[in-house]
């Protein structure tokens, strides 16, 4: 970690290995690709690069796929992705099936898995965002509060989270699937439910730090309103806090939407959904393992992205925040 | 001392109490649960009979009396009925309680004996290559979902290669082939988050004036190491070990289901299909409990560690 933040700040890099008589005009010596390299540890081009790309595929996937993702074709099951030698086609044309010019082949009904994959996307990444965001809202709001005001307001949001997190979230949100039943609101209101007991604490902490400053002195002095304060002069100082949290965040709702929805507790098929995809492949490993390793290396990819750049940005923001996870 | 082991078995009571509040008013929220009780669509159903069996639930009490109800049954080892086979809850539960609290064990055991000294390796070694593969490695254990891993692991072990089993348990041995592939997949994420918990914490330690000092007295490097640096970068783990607990058992609902392990977690998972809520809100209380439980004993834990805890 302390490397990196080393890395952020410039030219301090060299400072650890490089002997001082060596160090003069270092700068100007970088090779091409010494330079490169540099450019890439200095900002997180290849999680960005990844993560542009799955945003992409998700809000172009009508143009960018051919195939009607929830279309079933019986006589196509399990086709095997194009740069695989033709073999596996040959032999399920020999099969009586038919030629099939699939990207990513297809799945045990014959649907098209890159247009599943891409609208699987937008499945994914709204849940996230739209999830990740009520649950900002929520939790920052309840950390604003709770720093705040504290005493039996804060006694009170801090038990509850306490015991929020006492509960194993998954089986809470089976039974509240169970009960709403399975849709997108569903999921939606069950990762809210997951998103925001971090905020809540980590703002609390920074609040109670903030809340006997100058300037948020002078400003209840001046007769500001509580909420003006807690909006105009209290939100602004913690909204770095707020980013990075949410930056690490989003991966790990990323991660427990798949699960939920490979357990069946996610958005209903034929909707198509990555971890309900993973599901789907599970019983065909040894024919089509194309059907399960796709869904889960885009989930691998996007998460592991997101928390590359959770880094760098918690780095750039906020080195304190080191241990927040 | 006894005052703070006194107030964190308070507070421990109140998250107790609090999470069978929450479980039984989740299992309340869906319907009528005499409805559950019925035979299919009412067939061959005798009204007074009806009454009578809802008088003997309890289910014409409020609520609150309902809850009062449910828990002193529960103080009494009666975890209710399962909805599914009609058939007490409890000695089941044991019998699955086994498999499970095997697999988090190992899975507990390995994280740990990996995952610290891999972590202090890290932090030792910062910036070479060793370095580089351990952070590697627990960037995946944190981004690769946990389920996925298990088949990739069926896929390559089981179908490819043959190598081992790709479920269920055996009977007998404690380590036998069928636990090696479901600990593994279970143990990556905590190991991830302790390699990068004991690295960063060792290199703040590393970092430290006394460390400096210790060195610049000619110290060994190896007895800096494990004595001034270890000692103190230990700390950080211990509070980890209630998350830890907490992603175990998330963990353990995806490799159970996976490897068809028939322990509580995928009984749960199942329950949840066949609406059987009885069970589930019993697999939910256990995971509460032992969680609640762990804690609490990191919490005690943690003050022996770290005297300057114990005057607070």
């Amino acid at each position: 970690m302390i490397e990196r933040k080393l890395d952020a700040a410039g030219e301090a890099e060299p400072l650890v290995f490089v002997p001082i008589a060596q160090r003069g005009g270092e700068k100007e010596e970088l090779g091409l690709f010494k330079r490169i390299m540099q450019f890439f540890r200095r900002w997180p081009v290849l999680s960005t690069i990844i993560l542009s790309a799955m945003v992409l595929m998700a809000v172009f996937a009508p143009l960018i796929t051919s195939a009607d993702p929830e279309k079933a074709n019986l006589r196509h099951r399990n086709y095997a992705p194009l740069f695989m030698d033709a073999e596996s086609d040959a032999k399920q044309v020999a099969k009586g099936g038919e030629e099939g010019n699939y990207l990513l082949g297809t799945d045990q009904l014959g649907r098209d898995l890159w247009s599943r994959l891409a609208f699987g996307a937008r499945i994914s990444l709204s849940v996230a965002a739209v999830s990740l965001i009520s649950g900002t809202l929520i939790g920052t709001a309840l950390g604003l509060m709770s720093g705040w005001y504290g005493g039996l307001v804060d006694e009170f949001i801090t038990r509850i989270v306490d015991v929020w997190l006492g509960l194993p979230f998954i089986l809470v949100a089976l039974v509240i699937a169970v009960v709403l039943g399975t849709n997108l609101v569903t999921v939606f209101i069950l990762l809210a439910l997951l998103a925001w007991t971090p905020f809540v604490r980590q703002i609390r902490a920074e609040v109670l730090s903030l809340k006997h400053r100058e300037y948020v002195l002078s400003a209840q002095v001046t007769g500001a309103s509580t909420a003006r304060i807690l909006i105009r002069h209290l939100l602004p100082g913690v909204i770095n806090t707020v980013i990075v949290i949410a930056t690490f965040r989003i991966g790990q709702l990323i991660l427990v939407e798949a699960f939920l929805s490979f357990l069946g507790a996610g958005i209903p098929p034929p909707t198509p959904a990555w971890g309900a995809m993973i599901s789907d492949g599970r019983g065909y490993l040894r024919d089509a393992w194309w059907i399960s390793m796709f869904p889960g290396a885009a989930i691998f990819l996007t998460v592991a992205s997101m928390s590359f750049f959770g880094d760098w940005l918690r780095d750039r923001l906020d080195p304190r925040l080191r241990q927040v996870d | 001392m006894a005052k703070y082991i006194l107030r964190r078995l308070f507070t421990s009571f109140l998250a107790l109490i609090a999470s069978t509040m929450v479980v039984f008013l989740i299992s309340r929220m869906v319907s009528d649960p005499s409805v559950l009780l019925l035979p299919q669509e009412g067939y061959g159903m005798d009204p007074v009979a009806f009454e009578k069996m809802k008088d003997d639930l309890h289910l014409n009490d409020s609520i609150p009396v309902q809850y009062g109800y449910w828990i002193l049954a529960l103080t009494k080892g009666d975890w209710g009925v399962d909805l599914a086979t009609r058939q007490p809850i409890a000695p089941k539960l044991k019998e699955k309680l086994w498999p499970t609290g095997q697999l988090a064990l190992s899975a507990f055991v390995v994280a740990t004996v990996f995952g610290i000294p891999l972590g202090i390796l890290s932090a030792v070694k910062r910036g070479t290559y060793l370095d580089l593969g351990g952070r590697s490695f627990a960037m995946l254990g944190q981004s690769l979902p946990t389920f996925w891993l298990g088949i990739v692991g069926i896929f390559i072990f089981s179908v490819k290669l043959g190598w081992l089993p790709s479920g269920t348990l055996q009977e007998g041995f404690f380590l036998n082939k069928n636990l090696i592939m479901p600990t593994i997949v279970l143990a990556w994420l905590p190991m991830a988050g302790y390699m990068r918990l004991v690295r960063s914490a060792m290199l703040e330690v590393l970092d430290s004036e006394y460390i400096k000092l210790a060195r610049a007295k000619g110290v060994s490097r190896q007895s800096v190491i494990w004595k001034h640096g270890f000692r103190n970068a230990i700390l950080a783990p211990l509070t980890f070990a209630g998350v830890l607990l907490a992603g175990l058992i998330t963990g353990s609902v995806a490799v159970e289901t996976i490897f068809a392990w028939p322990g509580i977690a995928r009984w749960a998972v199942e329950a949840v299909f066949s609406n059987n809520l009885t069970v589930l809100g019993a697999v939910t209380l256990v995971f509460t409990f032992s969680f609640i439980a762990a804690n609490f004993i990191v919490d005690i834990l943690y003050a022996f560690v770290d005297p300057r805890l114990r005057l607070t």
